[in-house]
């Protein structure tokens, strides 16, 4: 078995066959007599105080075990910002926002008591958009926000709308202006919309009699949950477990930690037993928080020939009615603000503002295919008004080692990759020299766009994560670590890296699918596309530590030094002499030599990691280093247009990103064709709907639309490996990002098609109708 | 989950069906007919609908025909929209059928359930209005036949206990040309921007609308104006507009201006169509 | 209380007999009577085919049925089918992500490929109109499906 017999190869999903036939768990998939059920009470109102809630007919009803409103909840949960109640208190803020909860005998008894409460409300003023909360005068949606408690770097602005504002000022804007000879400045917006992913969340918790803790939640972040759940209810973090079974897709959505409060409270209530929090397709879209909208203003300038001077980028974020993780997304946004293009001259405020609407939290790319959005777009009316291939004003700006981020953090070919090359080779597989633009008939026309992506994950500067294993009696080997498999193939990738460095059968890794944060070790969170950079280092850890154990071991029972030893195919054996081995199994559990003297024990082995070097922000100037790393690639659609009715077809989408190195190129596409969809879905069709009081108009998958099977392109997936030095043999984070380059290709390919400047997403023939014709709204 | 608890009945005959609904009636039940159950399940869902007791007619035997009988198609009620798809008796309905809702929908959507709905665009009445059908309803007194466009103003007016068990269409409608669009706002599974059905007999074109008011509908007035040949189409669809029995729709699926737009695109091609072929 | 009803249902070949609300759907009556929980609650609105089971062989939204209108057909889920071609397709072609939509892929999928043993991509297209994916760009389970056809024929075995 040489090197790279595992990593490189397209070895099947591990979870593939419980999922299949109907026997993976999800949370939602288990009952047991004596269940409890608990349902939500929500807002109709997007900003109404709230004059009373009457629960007595609720609590009258057979089947009702307890009854919580925000009363019960003397405090304000949020990530940095602690700005939320976990139900209403006094006032509600959006459309859905939760009420109150009950808790009953079944969950139709759950249902009929939510029914069965009655809440008085006095309807406020709405602040619908970002613009309205931005607009001098505007009602405050929080009016307390001076006085809420902050973690660094949040710096909300008392008396205002906004929670958040985020600086890069970087080089000299004078310099950069008088050296541009071309400007272009539009704005930009790219509506709110929902992860949806199809497993709505859904929380079950339970206390024992000894104080013990049990939660099972459809989470992205089980070790966060049990962080909160100890510091908000004053309860041991050792009392409590927290168990995350398969996950039915999550985008970000997962991430947050609200309703797994509410379930706690509830199981409180009903002293301890446990209690099922399951929540309907409305209320997971409405009520559970969001994927987050942006307008932008982009102002670029630019020499004749093409050479990007000069940025000044204003990003208003619409967090709704709570930051959550808004806040951070504004912060995120600001840092890689300019997109893949290197700039000197750099100034941006990135704001996260508060509405009236459903509260956002981290989507898939973390505020990056917003602003990309607007940036390539940008880009593309700057191409058109200088003249030059758009693909080419690309490449003479594509950033690359050496240049500095809008943070200023200088790159290095291993944390950039090649921008450069990803567009080469998308130019080629789009055949881009035919021309971005074909006339097709009178009807018909075909156009291509392009947009590029780049991200770097931002974590909390000490994200940690751990691995161990262990072996069992017939060699192979079990993996446990605390990552969650969402989908996106993690726990396969993991265990093919350590075949890969063990020299061992895939079929000999046995990986742990549910997640037990009591025994399995802490993963920060399963976000930010981190999981195999940061699982996988700590997992090749672990294996280097059981390989040293391994030749310890060996070497007594071989009567031979370590160094003389070799690990692989289930034995360790002399290097010079591989006929001289013992097999794994028979140090599993200790050695024991043929007279019964034992040596060694079990196998353990430990690794972790953590991030390291990264920085805060300053907070006047943006200065800092973010992240580890960034992910880089670039992006293509094709379109076919009807020039009548601007109904369109979506024939091809490309990507070409640069992975580092591809472990597994199967998952890796899947899971970018994935975001592709995502994205065109998003562009194309997707976004919430309000009304004028803010109310959502399509709260359910009847009027909310995705991309279905009938919908999709030609999908063509390619990747680029420069390695990332430090990440497991050179890989990159790659889970979140097909989706970030697309909409604005999409825009750009449909911008081509009409003519004209596609600013405004959805890009649904009615919109592109009416942005043709100049409407404003 | 449905909150609210009701019983199931499953008669055998109409009859049976019938008397059942008064019974029911008479004892304060607010009884329905349930035929695919897809719409009843999904207000009831969402409180939008309430009742103690639902009627399942889909075992009537008359509700289930599917054949031609002379020079006669007999659809039941109870047939599913796949169903009429597969058999394919009558190619515009399969066409408009087709476009309804999603397959695996249509396994469960009855053709009497679509046409009999709350839901305002009942997207396969479009055929049936363009054939002058028959509808064959059976109520306290025994069956009794009409013709559609007696029944069928805006919506289903039956009387209180009325099921409609078939609709008849002389098959010749089977056999002219025709043409279909439906429009959506963007995804191909959705509730029409605007759904027209058309059909050429005897020179003269017919046309019929669903999404376009807040209620189907086919207008003799209207297709005299389209049907115009010696006028451009562009003055004959102006003329036409001036007919339409109630505003345009303005709601999330489009606004009436982008509505307005659509539907003239869509009319001229339905004419040009129409008028190209013999 | 809620007034429950005692019936049988014949799922996946066997005899069962549940204690239900006449208003319960299928879905709910398969998942929380008989433990069947690969039929999944995407929507409990007809609009997302994660629910989808066979009713008599035909795809029907588990979640658009009431159980108590089964009674007396044949109910096929995700947990009656065993080593099926079409559920092997899936697996070898990546065709699964989170996992939450593929049983009601697999049912229209197994359904057609029962009806028509080489769909063109119309036909495809029209009977996985219905089911929503959100983690795929759904490639991959058209590529399952098409592989499925071009070996002979669908597995009818149960
Ligand atoms: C996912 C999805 C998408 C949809 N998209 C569309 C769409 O694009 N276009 C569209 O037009 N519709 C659409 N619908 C709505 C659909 O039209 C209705 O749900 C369906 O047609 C109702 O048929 P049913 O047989 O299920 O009726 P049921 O739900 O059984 O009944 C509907 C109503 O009709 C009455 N009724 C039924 N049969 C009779 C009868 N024989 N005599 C008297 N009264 C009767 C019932 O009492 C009830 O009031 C969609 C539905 C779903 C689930
Ligand atoms: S749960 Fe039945 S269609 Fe979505
Ligand atoms: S694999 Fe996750 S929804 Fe399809």
């Amino acid at each position: 078995m040489d090197e790279s017999m595992i990593v490189g190869k397209n070895h099947l999903r591990v979870d593939a066959w419980e999922k299949v036939t109907g026997n993976a768990k999800f949370t939602n998939d288990y009952t047991a007599p004596g269940l409890l059920f608990a349902r939500l009470v929500t807002s109709p109102f997007a900003h109404a105080k709230i004059k009373s809630i009457d629960t007595s007919l609720a609590l009258k009803l057979p089947g009702t075990k307890a009854v919580l409103t925000g009363q019960h909840f003397p405090f304000l949960t949020g990530s940095l910002l602690k700005d939320r109640p976990v139900l209403a208190v006094e006032k509600v803020r959006y459309h859905g926002e939760p009420v109150a909860v009950v808790v009953a005998k079944s969950d139709h008894e759950a249902k009929l008591a939510a029914e069965a409460i009655q809440v008085e409300y006095e309807p406020l003023p709405v602040v619908n958009t970002v613009l309205d909360a931005l607009a001098e005068g505007a009602p405050l949606i929080h009016e307390n926000l001076g006085m809420y408690k902050v973690v660094k770097p949040a710096a909300p602005e008392p008396n205002t709308n906004i929670a958040h504002r985020q600086k890069i000022r970087k080089g000299n804007m004078e310099k950069g202006w008088a050296n541009s000879e071309v400007v272009v400045e539009a704005s930009f917006s790219y509506p709110k919309s929902d992860h949806a992913a199809m497993e709505t969340r859904c929380i079950r918790a339970q206390i024992s009699a000894g104080g013990n803790v049990t939660i099972y939640s459809a989470s992205q972040s089980p070790f966060v949950i049990k962080k909160l759940i100890s510091r908000y209810f004053n309860v041991d973090a050792g009392k409590i477990t927290v168990h995350t079974p398969f996950v039915g897709g999550s985008f970000g959505g997962k991430a947050a930690v609200c309703l797994e409060f509410i379930a706690y409270m509830a199981s409180k209530a009903v002293n301890g037993k446990e209690v099922k929090l399951v929540i309907s397709r409305e209320q997971d879209m409405l009520s559970a928080p969001c994927h987050i909208g942006l307008e932008a203003k982009v102002k670029l300038g630019c020499t004749k020939d093409g050479l990007i001077q000069a940025a000044e980028l204003s990003y208003w974020f619409d967090g709704g009615a709570y930051a959550d993780q808004g806040l951070a997304i504004a912060r995120a946004g600001a840092v890689d603000c300019t997109g893949p293009y290197h700039i000197e001259n750099v100034w941006c405020d990135s704001l996260c503002v508060y509405t009236n609407r459903p509260y956002a939290t981290s989507f898939r790319g973390f505020g990056h295919s917003e602003l990309m959005f607007a940036i390539e777009r940008a880009i593309d009316m700057m191409a058109k008004k200088l003249n030059i291939d758009p693909l080419v004003l690309r490449q003479k700006n594509a950033i690359r080692a050496g240049n500095t981020t809008p943070t200023q953090v200088v790159l290095t070919r291993s944390n950039i990759g090649s921008l450069i090359k990803c567009l080469s080779r998308l130019k080629e597989i789009i055949n881009w020299d035919e021309g971005a633009r074909i006339e097709i008939d009178e009807n018909k026309v075909r156009a291509k766009g392009i947009g590029c992506l780049w991200k770097a994950p931002t974590s909390a500067p000490n994200a940690t994560s751990g691995a161990v294993l262990s072996f069992n009696n017939d060699g192979s080997v079990n993996l446990s670590i605390g990552a969650v498999e969402l989908g996106q193939g993690t726990k396969t990738v993991l265990a093919q890296i350590v075949a890969e460095r063990l020299k061992m059968d895939m079929s000999k890794v046995h990986v742990t699918m549910e997640v037990d944060t009591r025994t399995n070790p802490e993963h920060w969170k399963t976000v930010a596309s981190t999981a195999t950079f940061m699982v996988g280092n700590a997992a090749l850890e672990a294996v280097k530590d059981v390989i040293a154990q391994l030749r310890q071991v060996g070497s007594v029972a071989l009567r031979c030094s370590p160094e003389q030893l070799e690990v692989g195919y289930e034995k360790v054996y002399l290097k010079h002499n591989p006929n001289i081995f013992i097999e794994i199994k028979d140090m599993a559990a200790g050695f024991m030599f043929p007279n019964g003297n034992a040596v060694g024990g079990q196998l353990i082995g430990r690794g972790n990691f953590i991030m390291q070097h990264l920085s805060h922000l300053d907070p006047t100037t943006g200065r800092g280093v973010p992240g580890p790393t960034w992910t880089v690639g670039a992006q293509a659609i094709e379109i076919e247009l009807d020039k009548r009715d601007f109904t369109y077809k979506i024939l091809r989408a490309a990507s070409v990103i640069d992975a580092g190195k591809v472990i597994n190129y199967k998952t890796a596409e899947s899971v970018t064709m994935g975001g592709m969809c995502m994205g065109l879905s998003i562009a194309s069709q997707e976004g919430f709907q309000f009304d004028s009081n803010g109310l959502v108009q399509n709260p359910n998958f009847r009027s909310y639309k995705l991309m279905r099977l009938t919908d999709i392109p030609e999908y063509i997936v390619e990747f680029v490996e420069t390695p990332q030095i430090d990440g497991p043999y050179g890989a990159r984070g790659l889970g979140e990002h097909g989706v970030i380059g697309i909409p604005g290709a999409l825009a750009n390919s449909l911008s081509i098609a009409v003519g004209g400047e596609l600013n405004r997403l959805p890009l649904t023939p009615e919109n592109i109708w009416k942005q043709v014709r100049g409407d404003s709204k | 989950m449905i909150s609210f608890d009701f019983d199931y009945y499953q008669p055998c005959s109409i009859a049976e069906a019938v008397s059942l609904y008064h019974q029911l009636l008479a004892a304060g039940k607010l009884p329905i007919y349930y035929a695919g159950g897809t719409e009843i399940i999904s207000m009831a869902r969402m409180n939008q609908l309430f009742t103690k007791a639902v009627i399942d007619i889909k075992t009537i035997p008359e509700c289930n025909v599917l054949h031609v009988e002379g020079s006669k198609l007999v659809i039941g009620s109870a047939v599913t929209l796949t169903q009429i798809e597969e058999s394919n008796l009558f190619p515009l309905l399969s066409e408009v059928s087709k476009r309804t809702a999603d397959r695996t929908s249509r396994n469960k959507m009855t053709i009497g359930g679509n046409i009999s709905g709350k839901l305002m665009y009942r997207e396969t009445v479009l055929p049936f209005l363009l054939a002058d059908s028959q509808l064959v309803i059976a109520g306290n007194n025994g069956f009794k036949t009409v013709s559609i466009h007696e029944a069928f103003n805006e919506r289903l007016h039956l009387q209180s206990g009325e099921i409609l068990v078939q609709l008849i269409t002389e098959q010749s409608y089977s056999t002219l040309p025709f043409k279909t669009v439906k429009k959506t706002k963007q995804s191909a599974i959705d509730y029409p921007l605007l759904t027209l059905a058309a059909l050429k007999k005897d020179g003269q074109i017919r046309a019929a609308f669903s999404g376009v008011c807040r209620f189907p509908f086919r207008l003799t007035e209207i297709e005299k104006e389209i049907s115009q040949n010696q006028m451009v189409v562009d003055e004959r669809i102006d003329r036409a507009l001036k007919l339409f029995p109630a505003p345009i729709l303005d709601d999330i699926q489009g606004s009436k201006e982008y509505r307005e737009f659509v539907l003239r695109n869509t009319l001229v091609e339905i004419i040009e169509w129409l008028e190209g072929v013999s | 209380m809620p007034e429950k009803k005692m019936y049988n249902l014949y799922v996946n070949d066997e005899e069962a007999s549940v204690v239900a609300r006449p208003s319960d759907t299928l879905l709910h009556v398969l998942r929380d009577q008989l433990g069947l929980t690969g039929a999944k609650p995407g929507c409990e609105n007809g609009d997302c085919d994660a629910c989808t089971v066979l009713v008599d062989g035909k795809p029907i939204k588990s979640c658009l049925m009431l159980a108590i209108e089964a009674e007396g057909k044949h109910v096929k889920t995700i947990e009656g089918l065993k080593n099926t071609r079409i559920q092997k397709a899936f697996v070898e072609n990546w065709a699964i992500q989170c996992g939450y939509c593929t049983p009601g892929f697999i049912m229209n999928g197994f359904a057609l490929l029962n009806q028509h043993s080489n769909p063109d991509s119309e036909t495809i297209n029209d009977w996985l109109s219905g089911n929503l994916c959100r983690c795929m760009g759904y490639a991959e389970i058209k590529a399952a499906i098409k592989s499925v056809m071009t070996s002979d024929h669908a597995d009818k075995s149960s």
